[in-house]
């Protein structure tokens, strides 16, 4: 779906990672470790289109990302549902109509029967009237995971999405992504928390990388 | 911009317009500037009118007639102007000539020495009205039979005073379509502005409809519908009280001289109508193109 093949980065001049090679198979299910300032999220981007490698190839759904102009990116981000540490929101719409956004976008009003089940599935039906300002971190991060899967995308990249969370919420949205998982979603996430992917490798077959000083590498057993 | 545009401008997407927050600073600056603008524009293009009227008429009336000025001792002056009158009527391209009256002449001269004056006794010349023919006549030829027959008559075809007065209401005009091409290109450049602070504080908006698939055209739109509608809204207002201050303005026999007419007439009055759909229609390009350039730009 998604593969990038002796990928470099550089970021004001400097190498941020080279000879990168990754591929996301259909129904996969990855995450992305490795410390501050590796580049997790730079390689995130990378894999939805945000940002254009400096050398070596990104296939977004076997097209090369370098190949797309910004209506075409737009298409594929519809296809790719994101969800960011900093959940940012339309903050004047309420959280029902911040979910639909992307129906709205891309007119599929015909699936805004699923908003009130998907509200729900997250925990958010009580609170589907209020303002994005007015939630918690932990609502917040399942707002922005129910605004990614509201188009039934391919695939789910989320950035450190437990990173404003406790132990408890973190479960309950690590359980919404494997649950998507098994719906065929391939899922790639970058966590600085290895009991996350400890708990995750107990319940799916999730693959670990790590990046780290510019490499790509398999993570082993010390997980 | 085709009919579909159009209608998707008018009509709008009420779901895309909420995507942006309303902005009320930008909405009224452009409101704003759209109506101050459309409202010069308005005076623009009442002076441009006016001083083409006055150009046409001064023309008109000034290329087909002469004055045959008779200054002679009064024992001789009768004898002149028969003379005279003689010399014109028998002169080709002349259609006719007439002798003034005491009393027009009187009236030619009451706006500097008042009314009343006693013409008998100042020694005023007499003036003959020469109306030309389409052809017109030989000036240099008249001016010589003149000369010999009416050694007191001096001829005045009016071009020597006439030409400078068309070239300035031409000029009058040229600045008043001037001032309208600035004030549209001040509007443009205003609402410009606006729209691309409006972009500017919005760049939360755009990130979060760029992440949710969003096309540069769909942000675009809730931008462009939103200025567009302000800009045609503002420059109604602006051209309605334009035209209402037009309209006050004072009449022409009040106020004589230069501003005389200075406004529209007839059909002219439809002629303002126009400024707020090109308020609108300038508006509409130019937050159009200052969105797409500025979302390229972020991209």
């Amino acid at each position: 779906m998604i593969a990038l093949d002796n990928v470099a980065y550089h970021y004001g001049g400097a190498e941020l990672f080279s000879q990168l090679t990754l591929s996301l198979e259909p129904g996969s299910f990855h995450f992305l470790t490795g410390p501050s300032g590796a580049g997790k999220t730079t390689l995130l981007k990378l894999c939805y289109g945000a940002l254009q490698a400096t050398s070596g190839e990104v296939r977004v759904f076997d097209t090369p990302a370098t190949a797309l102009d910004r209506d075409q990116i737009a298409m594929i981000r519809r296809r790719i549902g994101v969800v960011h540490q900093n959940c940012e929101f339309l903050d004047h719409l309420s959280i029902a109509e911040n979910i639909a956004l992307p129906l709205t976008v891309s007119g599929r009003l015909d699936l805004m029967e699923n908003l009130t089940d998907l509200l729900g599935w997250v925990g958010l039906a009580k609170q589907m009237d209020q303002l994005p300002p007015e939630l918690s971190g932990g609502e917040r991060q399942r707002a922005a995971l129910a605004r990614a899967v509201i188009m039934s995308p391919d695939v789910i990249i989320a950035d450190e999405p437990t990173g404003n969370v406790d132990w408890e919420m973190s479960q309950r949205l690590l359980t919404l992504l494997v649950e998507l998982n098994r719906m065929g979603k391939t899922v790639l996430i970058a966590t600085h928390d290895l009991n996350l992917i400890r708990t995750a490798k107990s319940q799916v077959a999730a693959r670990v990388l790590r990046l780290k000083g510019g490499q790509l590498l398999q993570a082993g057993a010390e997980l | 911009m085709n009919i579909r545009v159009l209608l998707d401008l008018l009509v709008g997407d009420a779901q895309a317009d909420r995507t942006v927050p309303p902005t009320g600073f930008t909405a009224r600056l452009t409101v704003f500037t759209a109506g101050a603008m459309a409202f010069l524009a308005v005076f623009a293009l009442a002076l441009s009118l006016a001083t083409g009227r006055l150009a046409d008429r001064w023309s008109a009336e000034l290329a087909r007639t002469s004055t045959l000025r008779i200054s002679a001792p009064a024992d001789q002056a009768d004898a002149q102007l028969r003379a005279a009158v003689n010399v014109l009527e028998t002169t080709p391209g002349i259609a006719s000539a007439r002798a003034l009256t005491n009393e027009e002449q009187q009236a030619l001269l009451e706006p500097w020495f008042g009314p009343g004056l006693p013409l008998d006794t100042l020694p005023i010349p007499q003036l003959i009205e020469i109306i030309e023919q389409d052809d017109g006549y030989d000036a240099i030829g008249l001016r010589a039979r003149l000369q010999a027959e009416v050694p007191g008559a001096v001829l005045d075809d009016h071009t020597r005073w006439r030409e400078p007065l068309i070239d300035a209401a031409g000029r009058l005009r040229t600045l008043g379509w001037v001032s309208i091409l600035l004030i549209g290109a001040s509007m443009v450049a205003l609402i410009t502005l606006a729209a691309q602070a409006a972009l500017a504080a919005n760049a939360q908006v755009i990130r979060v409809m760029r992440l949710v698939g969003a096309k540069d055209i769909y942000i675009a739109r809730a931008f462009v519908r939103r200025f567009t509608l302000r800009g045609l809204t503002g420059a109604a207002i602006g051209t309605f009280f334009g035209m209402i201050a037009v309209l006050l303005l004072p009449s022409a026999d009040v106020a004589g001289g230069f501003l005389t007419g200075l406004g529209f007439q007839g059909f002219q009055w439809l002629y303002p109508l126009v400024i707020p759909l090109i308020g609108g229609v300038s508006a509409f390009f130019a937050t159009r193109t200052a969105a797409l350039r500025m979302l390229k730009e972020q991209s």
